[in-house]
């Protein structure tokens, strides 16, 4: 792997909820633990997990829209600087843009059009709005329709023009592509591929494999709110050159590998198991797999396994990695 | 587009006239079961004790007492169409020029108070939602829980005893002063006397509203293109600017036109304490001295005033809800 200026670099993210059980009794829900993603420029890097896994809560925590009630741990740094509550409010929506799930994060009071531009009226900004309409096939007519006017596919053009319209250095995005058609998702992902060609980072969060196969650079799988193992796209092409058991089970139950389904589902963060959450639908789990799990490095990647062998444990995260890169 | 809107007053005056008609049908139906004895009513218990029989005869007859339930009603519905409203018995006045004054004294108390608990309660709600568990939105709801659980004669009665006896900064009832010349009763003077039940109207409406402002607030602040918007980097003042203002003041428009017929229960009883001569305090005196046209026509008013609340309140639903407003015009 060529080495690559970071644009962000997530360290041991923890994500964990207060909640109130049965009156009073305080229990904290650890939905995110320990995940380590970094995105490199000219990236696209996708996050892969089932539903449930706490995907977006990563986007969400990235950008700094977490409610209240959410504790988040670990380090975050953009372009070599550490993300505070203040440098978020000061990025967002100018050098990381979002692109969200679902319409229902369009207003549905205002007109898609000024949506997408942001509220703004001047000339350059409807300008651009009216370029990338017609890049995504959107009459432009459609900019004068509401939200709960469009189709599901339509709303995730909006969506997609609306996060090109700012020049982010990073976009992050959640699940851009349920809803569109195989041309219009090969479009969105091919404009993924020019924006980051042009320098820029994508964390593209998904929980389709084969999207992220075809357009990313780099996977973190992601299993019950951790990240198992970060691994090179082509690392893929055979089992063994995985190293996480989770994956390779993943890889396993592809279509065109043998389409064979793991038993057994993600545990749910109330009875995580202590150590690897993975553990107890894994064929080589053993007590050492309770333990603490370090993050170990491996070539163009890193895995969280005690079964792995090679490679050296990451501690700091960062300058293992570089060197190892 | 001339076509929907055509439809839809054409249909909206239907609503009202079925209304009407179930309203005083009713109104007759009850009257007609009731004690309420109308040559009683205008001839007084004195009177009833010293009449001829004939003289009785003669009553009985002019108020149609013996003449068939359906013949009466629509023989009131006729001169109702017309314009003919029957004479009040207390006032010795014709019905509908009674209500016209009464309707105008009303009005403007109530007209006072709807703007007022409108626009306080819409901006203390978004005070207290905006900034939810901060002392400003516990004071907030705390002030609303209480007045919401208030009677509203109860909080007439404590304005009264404050700013009336012991302030007495303003008048203690009535709509205009005692022994002055009705031609030298000024705007200022009914402005005054308008003051004190205005004030404990809006108080108490206030809380209605700001309660609902304040959960509907919140509500918004959480949806899912709000934490969008933020992602795109708008501040929170431009969020409630761009977004939120219009989501919150949908239902609140709602809830304020729908607040009319509150409002509009709330006067009778504010009406009596001021002794305030509006169509509430008519009704009450209506109502206990057995004045049965005057009943009728303020039943009919009131549920006319209600219904009209609510009328606009669709329409501007309609108008500002694109959602209501394209399916209207695509159907």
């Amino acid at each position: 792997m060529e080495k690559t200026k970071e644009i962000l670099n997530i360290e041991d993210l923890c994500i964990s909820f207060e909640q109130y059980e049965k009156g009073l009794r305080r229990v904290e829900l650890n939905v995110i633990t320990n995940l380590s993603v970094n995105v490199g420029e000219g990236e696209i890097v996708a996050v892969v997990g089932s539903s449930g896994s706490g995907k977006s809560l990563l986007a969400h925590a990235v950008l700094g829209l977490l409610p209240k009630n959410a504790n988040v741990r670990g380090r975050v740094s953009f372009r070599g600087e550490l993300l505070t509550a203040e440098r978020i409010r000061e990025l967002r929506g100018k050098e990381i843009c979002l692109v969200p799930q679902s319409v229902s994060y369009l207003d549905p009071l205002m007109k898609v059009g000024a949506q997408v531009r942001h509220s703004r009226g001047d000339e350059d900004s409807i300008k651009r709005q009216e370029r990338l309409f017609g890049d995504y096939s959107l009459k432009q007519k459609t900019a004068g329709l509401y939200p709960f006017e469009l189709s599901g596919g339509m709303a995730r053009r909006i969506l997609l023009a609306s996060a090109l319209m700012e020049s982010p250095k990073l976009i992050i995005a959640d699940e851009p592509t349920p809803g569109l058609d195989l041309p219009l998702a090969k479009k969105a992902m091919a404009d993924f591929r020019s924006f980051a060609d042009e320098g820029n980072g994508v964390l593209l969060i998904t929980h389709d494999i084969e999207l992220a196969l075809e357009v990313a650079d780099r996977i973190a799988v992601f299993y019950a709110g951790t990240t198992v193992e970060e691994a090179l796209v082509s690392d893929f092409e055979r089992e063994e050159t995985l190293r996480h058991p989770y994956t390779k089970a993943l890889w396993r139950a592809f279509p065109r590998r043998g389409f064979q389904a793991l038993d057994g589902v993600q545990p749910y963060v109330k009875d995580m198991p202590a150590g690897c959450p993975f553990a107890p639908r894994c064929g080589l789990a053993g007590p050492e797999c309770a333990g603490e799990i370090p993050l170990r490095a491996a070539a163009g990647g890193t895995v969280r396994c005690v079964r792995f062998s090679g490679g050296e444990e990451i501690n700091g995260g960062k300058e293992a990695k570089s060197n190892e890169a | 587009m001339g076509i929907q809107i055509g439809k839809f007053i054409g249909v909206n005056i239907a609503k009202a006239v079925l209304l009407i008609i179930a309203i005083s049908v009713v109104c007759f139906i009850l009257v007609s079961a009731s004690p309420v004895d109308p040559v009683r009513a205008y001839v007084g218990e004195v009177g009833m004790a010293n009449m001829s029989q004939e003289a009785l005869q003669q009553l009985n007859d002019y108020f149609g007492v013996n003449t068939p339930f359906w013949e009466r009603y629509f023989n009131w519905l006729g001169d109702f169409v017309r314009g003919d409203m029957g004479q009040s018995l207390i006032y010795r006045q014709p019905v509908a020029d009674v209500i016209g004054v009464k309707f105008i004294n009303s009005m403007a108390l109530m007209i006072t108070a709807w703007i007022i608990s409108g626009i306080l309660g819409f901006i203390l709600g978004i005070i207290a939602g905006m900034r939810r568990g901060s002392a400003a939105d516990k004071l907030i709801k705390g002030y609303s829980l209480l007045l919401a659980s208030t009677p509203s004669f109860w909080l007439a009665l404590i304005m009264l005893m404050i700013f009336a006896v012991w302030l007495q900064w303003l008048p203690i009832g009535l709509s205009v002063p005692i022994g002055v010349d009705a031609s030298e009763v000024s705007i200022f003077d009914t402005a005054r006397h308008l003051i004190l039940p205005a004030l404990t109207l809006s108080v108490i409406g206030v809380a209605n509203i700001a309660l609902h402002t304040r959960e509907k607030v919140i509500d918004v602040m959480e949806a899912d293109y709000i934490v969008y918007a933020r992602a795109c980097g708008e501040s929170t003042r431009q969020i409630l600017k761009n977004h939120g203002l219009r989501n919150i003041l949908l239902p609140a428009i709602t809830l304020q036109f729908a607040s009319f017929s509150e409002i509009f229960g709330g006067s009778v009883l504010v009406e009596q304490v001021f002794s305030y001569p509006g169509l509430g305090n008519a009704a009450v005196s209506a109502g206990l001295s057995g004045d049965v046209p005057m009943l009728l026509g303020i039943a009919v008013i009131s549920a006319a005033l209600v219904f009209t609340g609510n009328l606009i309140a669709n329409i501007l639903y309609g108008v500002i809800d694109p959602r209501i407003r394209r399916s209207m015009l695509h159907e």
